[in-house]
């Protein structure tokens, strides 16, 4: 196998795997989990190295697996220079992340979880600049929302941390929704997901007439992950994470993904005049307002959260320019800002970690007291700001000039420059803040402890950030260049416009913009104290956070009336409507359609048996319903119906499901007299006469609905699919028995399916009983005590007889049930109530005491076994649980047939024998508890 | 003749059956409906023999020898259930 047909898969799957060995090496030690996230991101990165090169070569690497074909999905994944440079700032950042939040996370904080938690996100966000396929992107994209919930909330004692996590998830999820449904309509527009086609389908998405819902429902995904106005509020709130997650989602990740997207899919949607007024006017407003509110933010994180959301405006408005000049200065600009910013918010932790607090009123002239520290954060918020010689200058000066040229033609455009110009002056006036009231302004107030450098290792990554600012904004042509050239290059699917990275151009008009931005913003930031007296006074405060919860509270209570107005919390209610419209649908239907209701099949023969068969099932159904009243004796009667429907089974030739049926009544029975020990023993009488009639009427109705509908069928020649499972039972999955054949071969998946959701259903009602107290009747329905013989001999005698007879019966059934009627399901069943059966006869103290074996392992093998068999086929390079079976030869046994779909058969057995025996002995476990209860109450 | 001995029994454990089922529908108390149903599981052995010699089919003995197995557990459970409320205990 060779490892470059699947490395780009692996550097974005990597990190998933990597995040539960983070979390269990936590266990021996806390900075091993630290090693082990590192590592893991390393070797993503290392994975990657060896094609780096291909973008290089203005060439894109694809790597595809065929996933759904019947859907026209791949697994497939892309490496050309936009992912390359994202992937990059992604591994990049998060190791210095990595790095730095092993010195900031203290003792009390679990490492585990926080670097198992950073790894799923990581390889999330590659997943997102990695995909090739739309819908693959989209659940990654999802992926991010999910994990940036888990990373933000990561201090879950904290109100605002759960607040800030959900208002997060529920935007962003709810953009992902819609982008869903944009990916959808061009995937339809296009006729494929794979973006090598959409790319090159711009014409024809941009002529579709539903072009601007497709850019609507992309952009609603796009300016929630990027706190776009007016989905900008969520941000602020997710500054209540741990800082290195804000380092992260803040710079290089989460709001980046937004961007991604818009420089992905740049020469499918843009250049037209819904996307210039949408794009760029959510990016002009978002760049204003949030360069403006970052000026009042006293909160350190607040002001760099503000700051990031301006940021994000800028590069929004750039694309919203929609030439290629612009599209340059938005990638290049993507990079500066993840460098300053990352840096940024790191200095920002740092300071929060040596002042314990980051509110801007109290830390001041930090200067002296961590020198080093300081000189790093000046430089990066110089970068913020737009000095010359820093990153940010560059970037900036090219927007500045876009602004100038882009809108030509458009009436309004002498605005466009002047709006710049004036986010510009906040965005100066915020940094000088960070650096004039954090590290100059006379001496810190209040502080708990005297503050000082931090360890030499935490601020190893702001170092290197720091230097790459400087770096980039002196000799940009060496550092940045070639990677932004083929950024730019996949960006705009073409060459790249001709454009100068040199650092000083002469004076012409940006110059001067930038000049006039650093003077006002330093008039600005001097005159602050009565600037933030006039906001104060004038402005409404906006609580986004009130808004937001009224509005969602709104919601749900909107939602809860409208399903109230169906289910008012009865189960006679709820199926009630389901009968009705069930009635009411059938019966559009025969109205609808003018066919014969009946075909003219001729009708099998009726024989005394039958009739004595249906007219007991009659007679047992309707004195179900009449004597649901009594409980216990319903229990009883709902036996018969269960005994009569197998021998229906067995007469209509369906062995496997008569064996099934007469192993689950068993079950159903023990299972509701464990259940019925706890409820009351009489159901309420209904009194209303008028209600009697309705529930009447209607279950007749639907009863003679149910009786036409099958009578319909039955009476017509129809053909099914079972012909084909018939003819290919034998030689494509070698057994006779077609039942079996189905669950274990041709529909393999879907029983591994149901298999997991069995184990499931156990292991819940097990969390869900488990220190379960119920109180339990002291005496029985006539109020006589209860006997004082609890295991009689007789039982006891018979139940230890006849357990290896079912066991040997459960073996049989399963060893033949390739070829005769039985299988894994049914052996699995037989074996649980033989299991069963000695819980009954002896107790569970008893029982226990001679089965050793924890019911959860035995799930978990058969779980294994399963999946082992699907995942074996795989690496034999045939698809997901492709079974095989061949012939041995044994001396006395003889020849006999053995498949791989008995150990996945096997699999089957086991969950199904733990999670019925798990479930039943755990509701036992539950009246045995509630028992020694009484007794004690008693004494 | 065989044929003759398994109609003649087919029709005699239908009115089994059908008695079964009067019990039931009359009980009067609880353990004489368990005993229906019980009586209803030990007919159906026969009938799912009877058949199985009819039509000479082994898969008859099968469901028989499952419900000889396993049919009792039900009674178990719910004459278990009148003595002790608790079946599991």
């Amino acid at each position: 196998m060779n490892l470059l047909a699947f490395n780009l898969p692996l550097v974005a799957l990597i990190p998933f795997l990597g995040a539960p060995i983070a979390a269990w090496a936590a266990r021996f030690n806390r900075l091993a989990s630290a090693w082990v996230a590192g590592i893991v991101t390393f070797l993503s990165l290392l994975i990657l190295m060896p094609v780096v090169h291909i973008p290089f070569d203005n060439d894109t690497l694809i790597q595809s697996w065929s996933w759904l074909p019947a859907l026209g999905l791949d697994f497939a994944f892309r490496l050309d220079g936009l992912s390359l440079l994202f992937s990059f700032l992604i591994l990049l950042i998060g190791l210095l992340v990595i790095l730095y939040a092993r010195y900031y996370l203290s003792p009390q904080d679990s490492m585990g979880r926080f670097f198992a938690y950073m790894l799923m996100f990581m390889g999330s966000m590659l997943g997102i600049v990695l995909s090739e396929n739309l819908i693959q992107l989209v659940i990654f994209w999802e992926l991010t929302s999910l994990t940036s919930f888990l990373l933000i909330s990561y201090w879950q004692y904290s109100q605002d941390a759960r607040d800030g996590a959900r208002m997060a998830l529920t935007i962003t999820g709810a953009g992902g929704l819609a982008m869903l449904a944009g990916v959808l309509m061009i995937g339809n527009i296009v006729g494929s997901f794979n973006l090598t086609d959409v790319l090159a389908s711009g014409d024809l998405i941009r002529q579709n007439e539903h072009y601007l819902t497709v850019l609507v429902l992309i952009l609603l995904g796009v300016f929630t992950k990027s706190a776009q106005f007016p989905f900008h509020f969520w941000l602020p709130h997710a500054m209540a994470a741990p800082t290195p997650v804000s380092a992260y989602l803040h710079s290089a990740t989460m709001v980046k993904a937004g961007i991604f997207v818009l420089a992905r899919l740049f020469p499918v949607l843009s250049g037209t005049e819904a996307w210039g007024w949408l794009v760029g006017g959510a990016g002009m407003i978002t760049m204003v307002l949030g360069a403006y509110t970052a000026l009042f933010k006293h909160d350190l994180k607040g002001l760099l959260a503000y700051s990031t959301i301006s940021h994000l405006g800028l590069i929004t408005l750039l694309f919203g320019f929609s030439t290629k000049l612009a599209a340059v200065a938005a990638i290049f600009h993507i990079i500066n800002h993840a460098t300053f910013k990352a840096s940024l918010f790191m200095v920002a932790g740092i300071i929060d970690h040596e002042c314990g607090t980051r509110d801007m009123r109290k830390v001041n002239g930090l200067l002296k007291y961590m020198p080093h520290t300081a000189v790093l954060a000046m430089i990066a918020a110089s970068a913020m700001a737009g000095v010359p010689l820093l990153n940010g200058f560059l970037s900036k000066e090219m927007f500045f000039q876009q602004s100038l040229v882009a809108t030509d033609h458009h009436p309004l455009s002498w605005a466009i420059p002047i709006i710049v110009t004036f986010g510009a002056v906040f965005s100066v006036a915020y940094s000088l803040r960070f650096i004039h009231d954090v590290f100059f302004n006379g001496e810190p107030q209040g502080l708990t402890k005297t503050p000082h450098e931090p360890p030499r290792f935490m601020r190893i990554p702001v170092d290197i950030l720091v230097l790459l600012c400087l770096g980039v904004g002196m000799v940009p042509v060496l550092i940045v260049a070639p990677i932004l050239t083929v950024a730019v290059a996949a960006s705009l699917q073409g060459v790249p416009p001709d454009y100068s990275l040199a650092i000083w151009h002469g004076f012409n008009l940006p110059l001067l913009m930038s000049s006039i931005a650093l003077v006002f913003g330093a008039i600005v930031y001097f005159y602050r104290e009565k600037l933030f007296r006039w906001h104060d006074e004038n402005l409404p405060r906006v609580d986004a956070k009130t808004l937001f919860n009224r509005v969602t509270h709104g919601l749900l209570v909107l939602s809860g009336k409208i399903s109230r107005l169906f289910d008012r919390g009865s189960l006679q209610n709820a199926i009630s409507w389901v009968l009705l419209s069930g009635v009411a649908a059938t019966l559009y239907g025969f109205l609808q359609f003018d066919s014969p209701l009946f075909g003219d099949r001729t009708l099998l023969d009726a024989n005394l048996l039958t009739m004595v068969q249906v007219g007991i099932l009659i007679v047992a159904s309707i004195l179900t319903a009449v004597m649901h009243h009594k409980r216990l004796v319903a229990l009883i009667i709902i036996g018969v119906i269960g005994l009569i429907v197998s021998l229906g089974f067995v007469k209509f030739s369906a062995p496997d499901l008569a064996l099934t049926q007469l192993s689950v009544e068993v079950v159903t029975i023990v299972l509701l007299l464990l259940a019925l020990f706890f409820l009351p023993q009489h159901s309420p009488q209904e009194r209303s006469h008028k209600r009697l009639t309705r529930d009447l009427v209607l279950s007749v109705s639907a009863g003679v609905t149910v009786m036409l509908l099958a009578m319909a069928v039955m009476t017509r020649d129809y053909s099914s699919i079972s012909g084909f499972f018939l003819e290919n039972s034998k030689p494509g999955g070698g057994g006779t028995n077609v039942v079996n054949v189905i669950l274990v071969d041709f529909r393999g998946f879907d029983t591994l399916g149901e298999i997991v959701v069995l184990a499931l259903a156990g292991l819940g009602i097990f969390a869900l009983l488990e220190n379960l107290r119920l109180p339990a009747p002291l005496r029985d329905i006539d109020g006589r005590e209860w006997s004082h013989d609890p295991h009689p001999p007789i039982m006891q005698t018979l139940t230890r007889l006849l357990f290896p007879l079912m066991l040997m019966v459960a073996v049989f059934i399963f060893m033949r049930g390739h070829n005769l009627p039985g299988g894994g399901f049914i052996a699995g069943l037989i074996a649980a109530v033989a299991l069963i059966s000695q819980y009954l006869a002896n107790g569970i103290a008893w029982t226990n005491a001679r089965i050793k074996v924890d019911m959860h392992k035995v799930i978990a093998i058969g779980l294994t076994a399963a999946f082992v068999t699907g995942f074996a086929a795989m690496f034999l390079s045939y698809p997901f649980l492709t079974t095989t079976f061949t012939y041995l030869k044994w001396p006395i046994v003889g020849k006999f047939e053995i498949a791989s779909a008995m150990i996945f058969d096997l699999g089957v057995f086991l969950v199904v024998v733990g999670a019925t025996v798990l479930i039943l002995v755990e509701l036992g476990k539950l009246s045995h508890a509630s028992h020694s209860l009484a007794q004690q109450e008693k004494k | 003749m065989l044929n003759i001995a398994i109609i003649t029994s087919c029709v005699m454990v239908c009115t089994a059956l059908l008695l079964s089922l009067y019990r039931l529908l009359r009980g009067p108390s609880v353990p004489d409906r368990i005993l229906a149903l019980d009586t209803l599981y030990i007919n159906s052995i026969a009938l799912l023999i009877l058949l199985g010699i009819f039509l000479q089919s082994n898969l008859y003995y099968e469901a028989a020898l499952l419900i000889a197995l396993m049919g009792f557990m039900g009674t178990l459970a719910l004459s278990k259930y009148l003595l002790r409320g608790d079946i599991m205990e």
